[in-house]
């Protein structure tokens, strides 16, 4: 077996540490990035630009929280950007009527809601996740539009907890940390030690033997997609904080690189593959990436190529290296 | 023999619906006509291109996501082209955006061919970067369509020797739309390439012991979807005279038509006749729903929900066919 091991392929090899521990390719990369920002702009990388960046990176990553879940199942979930759009818009037109954390509670209401209703199709309709999602955000998207129009007198405002999670800092670090090492704790545990965590896993590695060792699929996957409007919905509130002006496309910008963020972090869209530290590293890298785009003043239009090519490119590496076990 | 008779029989059934659907049209705007259907036949026009163009694909056993962006970078590009050109220029413009269509199309099949990626995959990475690309040609809504063009598939037919008042009846788009279709479609169903678009659609293994060029037909069944896709945004630019470079709710539409159509999302059944009928009723109970005076906006969420209940019923059905 040794010389089949040493006719080993470059690529195969490349892979395999890749796949056995995907974060430290990632560190080294968003290393070379934060190094070529600093060719391009001597200086900029100091303490208040990493707080900064890290404070762009955070909403992205809870967003990438819902792909990340929902691939290790083989799905996605395409309504989280504009469940998060709406979350975020409930809340500021309510707080002034009903004060800040009824509203909080009603902003979380539509983003469970959406959750439930794709779980459903998903799960029990078998509708492809991928048009599933969609559907139940171009709904959303119409309801946002007529809700608007009832609240358009209200005026809005954003409850101070969450301008003190989006804008503040302590110690020069961001505020957002608060809210965000205790969910990646939670997600991370979850993913690794609790039976949901293991179903998910267990579904996206071969769904028909999952099903005969007795596991309700379609259960495992109302919850999964009911979770998603969840975390969809709370990082709406937060990265309202952040941004601090409610609109009707407020997050949908984080929709794209939130499905790249996945997929960058090694989470295999196929499913079955993947963990959510592969995921924070790939929101810091894009929050980077973005920078740099910025400063070589890169259109909106290159943009999107890009991460659409991200998305192609990884996956297509990932399909070889699954290809050549 | 029998599922023939079946798959008439869906779309006839869907043409008694589109009938009923006419029917209470005219009961709820008693003048609802001939320019009625005129401007009916226009906003179909672009949804049934993309049904078309994803029927194709579908039957053929993939998916193509990105269809409502390449409409978007057809209609920009024809904007862009068309802005400042003489009326001579209008139609090498049009040939040009078609075979941009279709090259577009064929790339996306060629990835998926080349990259062993699933289709979904590749279409979904895709509708970004053609996003990106309308985006990258148009900024903002802007350019011009050449106004005799537009004429071709405003108002209705004239037919030597018939009547006026009967031709009314026949609008110039509805006419464009079949002309189309049947120009590319009839044949090309009867030739070798057709049968093997069916057979990867049903059994890519069988096909390809066959002696299906299964790659190739991949390809091919992309590149005719990305050309479907191409008429569907020239006559976006066309109706509406300028070019918007963000994508329309084409992709979803498209979807549930084809669903709707009789089209299994497992691929290897279907027609494109049904589908196209299928785009007439959703527009058709738009089209209602905004005669009844419902907000646009309300509108809008009723045929999503319409769309994603096609969707569901289609993957419930689908299931239950397997068992």
């Amino acid at each position: 077996m040794a010389t089949t091991a040493s006719t080993t392929p470059a690529l195969a090899r490349a892979g395999q540490v890749l796949r056995d521990n995907p974060v430290v390719p990632l560190i080294l990369l968003l290393a070379a990035l934060v190094g070529l920002l600093e060719i391009l702009q001597p200086g900029i990388f100091n303490e208040r630009w990493a707080g900064n960046t890290i404070r762009f990176a955070i909403p992205l990553a809870m967003l990438a929280a819902c792909q990340t879940l929902t691939m290790l199942t083989g799905g996605i979930d395409l309504s989280a950007g504009m469940v998060a759009t709406i979350s975020a818009f409930v809340m500021a037109t309510m707080t002034p009527l009903v004060g800040a954390p009824a509203a909080i509670a009603l902003a979380l209401l539509p983003a469970v809601l959406i959750g439930v209703v794709n779980g459903f199709g998903v799960g029990i309709c078998r509708v492809h996740p991928l048009i599933m999602t969609l559907g139940t955000g171009l709904i959303g998207t119409g309801c946002l539009q007529v809700y608007q129009r009832y609240v358009i007198a209200t005026g809005s405002e954003i409850p101070a907890l969450f301008e003190w999670l989006g804008t503040g800092r302590t110690y020069g670090t961001p505020n957002a940390l608060v809210l965000f090492v205790p969910f990646a704790a939670l997600i991370l545990w979850g993913q690794r030690r609790t039976g949901f965590g293991r179903l998910l896993y267990a579904l996206g590695s071969n769904e028909h033997a999952t099903r005969l060792s007795g596991v309700r699929a379609w259960q495992v996957q109302l919850a999964l997609y009911t979770l998603s409007g969840l975390i969809a919905g709370l990082t709406g509130l937060l990265y309202v904080g952040i941004i601090r002006a409610p609109s009707l496309s407020l997050a949908n910008s984080l929709m794209l690189p939130s499905v790249a963020a996945a997929v960058i972090g090694g989470t295999s869209i196929f499913g079955g593959r993947g963990s959510y530290s592969g995921t924070i590293v790939g929101a810091v890298i894009l929050t980077v990436l973005g920078t740099l785009l910025t400063l070589l003043q890169i259109p909106e239009g290159g943009r999107r190529i890009l991460f659409g090519a991200i998305i192609l490119v990884v996956t297509a590496l990932y399909v070889r290296i699954i290809d050549q076990d | 023999m029998i599922r023939g008779v079946a798959r008439n029989g869906w779309a006839l059934g869907l043409l008694a619906l589109l009938l009923l659907l006419l029917i209470v049209t005219r009961i709820i705007q008693p003048g609802f006509g001939a320019s009625g259907l005129d401007s009916l036949a226009r906003a179909a026009l672009p949804f049934a291109f993309a049904a078309v163009g994803m029927g194709i694909v579908v039957i053929a056993g993939g998916i193509d996501l990105s269809i409502a962006s390449i409409m978007a970078v057809a209609g920009v590009t024809a904007a862009v082209l068309m802005q400042g050109a003489g009326d001579a220029m209008a139609v090498p413009i049009m040939a040009f955006v078609l075979l941009v269509g279709a090259a577009m199309g064929a790339l996306n099949g060629l990835l998926i061919v080349l990259t062993r990626v699933p289709d979904i995959v590749v279409t979904l990475a895709m509708l970004f970067v053609w996003e990106g690309v309308a985006l990258l040609i148009l900024n903002a809504p802007g350019g011009a369509a050449t106004p005799w063009l537009r004429q071709v598939i405003v108002g209705s037919v004239a037919l030597p020797g018939v009547p006026p008042e009967v031709t009314a009846w026949l609008p110039k788009s509805f006419v464009v739309l079949i002309a189309c279709v049947f120009i590319v479609w009839l044949p090309l169903r009867r030739s070798r390439l057709g049968l093997s678009i069916y057979a990867i659609g049903s059994d890519q293994n069988a096909a390809f012991r066959s002696g299906v060029p299964v790659r190739t037909t991949r390809v091919a069944a992309y590149a005719l979807a990305g050309l479907f896709a191409a008429l569907g945004g020239l006559s976006i630019t066309l109706s509406t005279g300028i070019g918007e470079p963000i994508p329309g709710p084409y992709l979803l539409a498209s979807v549930a038509a084809v669903v709707l159509g009789g089209i299994a999302l497992t691929g290897g059944v279907g027609g494109l006749v049904a589908p196209i009928i299928a785009v007439f009723i959703l527009r058709l109970v738009r089209l209602d729903l905004t005669l009844l005076s419902v907000d646009p906006n309300v509108t809008t969420i009723v045929e999503g929900a319409i769309m994603v209940a096609v969707v569901m019923a289609g993957g419930l059905l689908m299931m239950r066919g397997k068992r």
